[in-house]
């Protein structure tokens, strides 16, 4: 029992940062599929904020000798800018140029980890950026709660509390906020939106803009908690981000709960040699490794017939249209 | 200079053809600058050398052409799936899967003789055909999004046919068994022509298949009630076309092509499958020959032989240059190939300026552009 027990808490206490860092993800997808953009690049922009977060902890946090826990800062705040301004190429693209959404998008996908393979080779040598990976910290006090103390506020990663607040924050502009009403009807009917005073262009922007931010904040927080031997590859987990908004049916909250439950077969997969209860059952590593692929495709044949999707998604915005 | 661009403004698709082009070189211009900034004393001798080494002899050819094979393929693959509306980023995935089956048949089923490798090949097209059919059944009836869909399915057969692999082709031995001999694809005249290059029949496979597809795309009422799906699927279904059928029948065409692709990279006597960490990469690259053949068949041979050869000039040029840095050459221009769309607004919007400028002649005016 006492096996089971410190497995649970072992799994528990890696899977919720990646499912703080899918979250973000599928939050920023969130974003720009309610103002009518399929944002596909979020994979790419993803491994463009990690990338950028891993050289500013590694080179910017060396050069000026800083604390943990500001390098930490430093890269979520990087890694969101620069997946806000990298997610600026398929936002133009597709707001302005009338582009095909996905091949915009797999132009970024193709180009993130290509610039962080060439900038690893060419400052360090080698395709992998190795950052340290001691960035868990103690809230003193709150961590002595019960239950909850231990897994949220021991060893935890700054990543996911920043990931609470803006899962809250979200939540709250989307639901609550003229912003986010005037967001979700763009996606629904531009047209109808435009009529009552709302720019489109401007609407879509921003969507996609907040998408690459969010995007990069998840590639960030992954790097930081997950994956501190960066190669300019997050193994497909944009894609998972896209797979987790599209079963929780652009629903914050549904977002959350999924999230969850991806990272816990993401945790699975990549510890599996870890956690004592799988070390019995003598499946090979190769299958678990494939388990939160097949998953995905499993839940998204159940959750995508009955679509919500934003009406207008995908549909190049065009003023003269009813 | 103004009749080049009357030339663009009377054919729209000469643009798109220009894109492609300056696509190119961009990308050769962005890998050169590169070079001379990591190596400035080799830079000009090693460009030199992917540019044209290997077109130096007969021998750097037929391994060009070797290259470019599965590389055309894929492209086709993604080519045709996108002709008829959909994106097959799922070329990588179904080429594993493609490979493993023809692999299969190629280790084990040696009684059949002459026939080995054409069984071997039809193999790999059922196996690419199969795993391709999952994406297309999801999208027609699940209405899963066949790009996430896709996506999932290249990580599932990554690992999935590393476990066949290991447990059918390695069998206890220490790497993955080759193919009997009657299971290669022969090598016909190519290997006295291109002596001493692994060069075989797979290149005439790939351009067989695609004057195949350009038929069917072009002068079949399959390929054209294909393809009105893809132009919409409501209309189509209006018409009375299965629109639900005809995606099924896309992704397993795409699939079967991709299949054939890695049917040609394995059932050779000179590579064996390595159990993979990362998704072969044949199969991205079939994203960006689609995008800078614009699609069309021709295209698709002319951007996958352009590709071998800067392959086979990477593998030339490893005297001057580190051997990773031509691999950032590649990876540039695959950006630069998915890029072109920018280039194509770019290069219209200039010719639309020229033709404002000069005002057109009346006679002109009543024409319909």
């Amino acid at each position: 029992m006492s096996a089971l027990i410190s497995d649970l808490s072992f799994i528990l206490s890696y899977a919720v940062p990646v499912m703080i860092a899918l979250m973000l993800v599928s939050l920023g997808g969130l974003f720009s599929e309610s103002s009518g953009v399929i944002n596909i690049a979020l994979d790419g922009i993803m491994i463009m904020g990690g990338f950028i977060g891993a050289l500013l902890v590694l080179y910017v946090g060396d050069a000026l000798d800083m604390p943990t826990q500001l390098r930490v800062v430093m890269a979520l705040v990087g890694g969101a800018v620069a997946g806000m301004l990298f997610s600026a190429a398929h936002a133009f693209a597709s707001i302005h140029m009338n582009a095909n959404q996905i091949i915009s998008a797999t132009a970024l996908n193709l180009f993130a980890p290509a610039l962080a393979v060439f900038t690893a080779r060419t400052i360090g040598g080698t395709d992998r950026i190795n950052i340290s990976d001691t960035y868990r910290l103690n809230i003193p006090l709150l961590d002595d709660i019960p239950v909850l103390g231990p897994l949220l506020f021991e060893r935890a990663y700054l990543s996911t509390f920043v990931g609470i607040a803006v899962l809250v924050i979200v939540t709250f502009i989307f639901y609550k906020t003229r912003l986010g009403l005037r967001l979700r009807s763009t996606g629904e009917t531009p047209q109808a939106s435009e009529s009552l005073g709302i720019d489109v262009y401007n609407m879509r922007y921003f969507g996609v803009m907040a998408s690459g931010f969010l995007g990069g904040l998840g590639g960030a927080a992954y790097l930081i908690s997950f994956d501190n031997r960066f190669n300019g590859d997050f193994l497909g987990l944009g894609f998972l981000g896209l797979a987790i908004m599209i079963s929780g049916q652009w629903k914050p909250i549904r977002i959350f709960i999924f999230a969850f439950l991806f990272a816990l077969m993401r945790v699975i997969a990549n510890l599996h040699d870890s956690i004592d209860i799988l070390g019995n059952v003598g499946l090979s590593s190769e299958f678990y490794r494939l388990l939160p692929y097949a998953f995905t495709l499993i839940i998204l044949a159940f959750f995508s017939k009955e679509s919500q999707a934003p009406a207008s998604l995908g549909e190049p915005y065009d003023q003269e249209k009813r | 200079m103004n009749k080049i661009w009357e030339f663009i403004d009377k054919k729209p698709n000469s643009i798109s053809v220009l894109s492609s082009i300056a696509a190119v070189i961009f990308g050769l211009i962005f890998g050169f600058i590169l070079m001379l900034i990591v190596s400035p004393g080799t830079a000009a001798s090693g460009f030199a050398t992917i540019l044209f080494g290997p077109f130096s002899d007969l021998r750097n050819i037929g391994f060009l052409l070797h290259y470019a094979a599965p590389i055309i393929l894929t492209g086709l693959s993604v080519a045709f799936a996108f002709k008829t509306g959909l994106f097959n980023i799922g070329a990588s995935g179904q080429l594993t899967v493609g490979a493993f089956f023809g692999l299969y048949v190629g280790v084990n089923w040696d009684f059949l003789g002459p026939v080995h490798w054409i069984v071997a090949l039809l193999a790999a097209a059922v196996g690419g055909a199969i795993w391709g059919g999952i994406t297309g059944l999801l999208k027609a009836y699940r209405n899963v999004n066949e790009v996430v869909s896709s996506i999932m399915l290249n990580y599932v057969s990554l690992y999935l046919v590393n476990l066949l692999i290991l447990n059918f082709i390695y069998a206890g031995r220490s790497e993955a068994m080759r193919p009997v001999a009657s299971a290669r694809i022969p090598s016909g005249f190519m290997d006295t022509i291109f002596a001493g290059s692994p060069a075989n029949i797979g290149i005439f496979i790939a351009l067989l298949i695609a004057a195949i597809l350009h038929i069917v795309l072009n002068y079949t009422t399959f390929g054209f009630e294909l393809k009105s799906v893809g132009e919409s699927r409501t209309a189509a279904k209006y018409a009375g076309i299965k629109e639900k059928r005809s995606i099924v029948f896309s992704f397993l065409i795409a699939g079967a092509i991709a299949g054939i692709a890695g049917g040609l990279m394995y059932l050779v006597g000179d590579r064996s499958f390595r159990i993979n960490e990362q998704i072969i990469e044949q199969g991205f690259t079939g994203i960006a020959i689609a995008l800078l053949g614009l699609s069309s068949p021709i295209g698709v041979i002319l951007a996958g032989l352009f590709y071998g050869s800067i392959m086979r000039g990477g593998d030339a040029a490893q005297r001057f240059v580190r051997e990773e840095i031509v691999e950032i050459i590649i990876a540039v221009i695959i950006y630069f190939s998915a890029l072109s769309l920018f280039a194509k607004q770019f290069i219209g919007n200039i010719v639309k300026q020229k033709m404002k400028e000069k005002p057109k002649e009346p006679s002109k005016e009543g024409e319909s552009r």
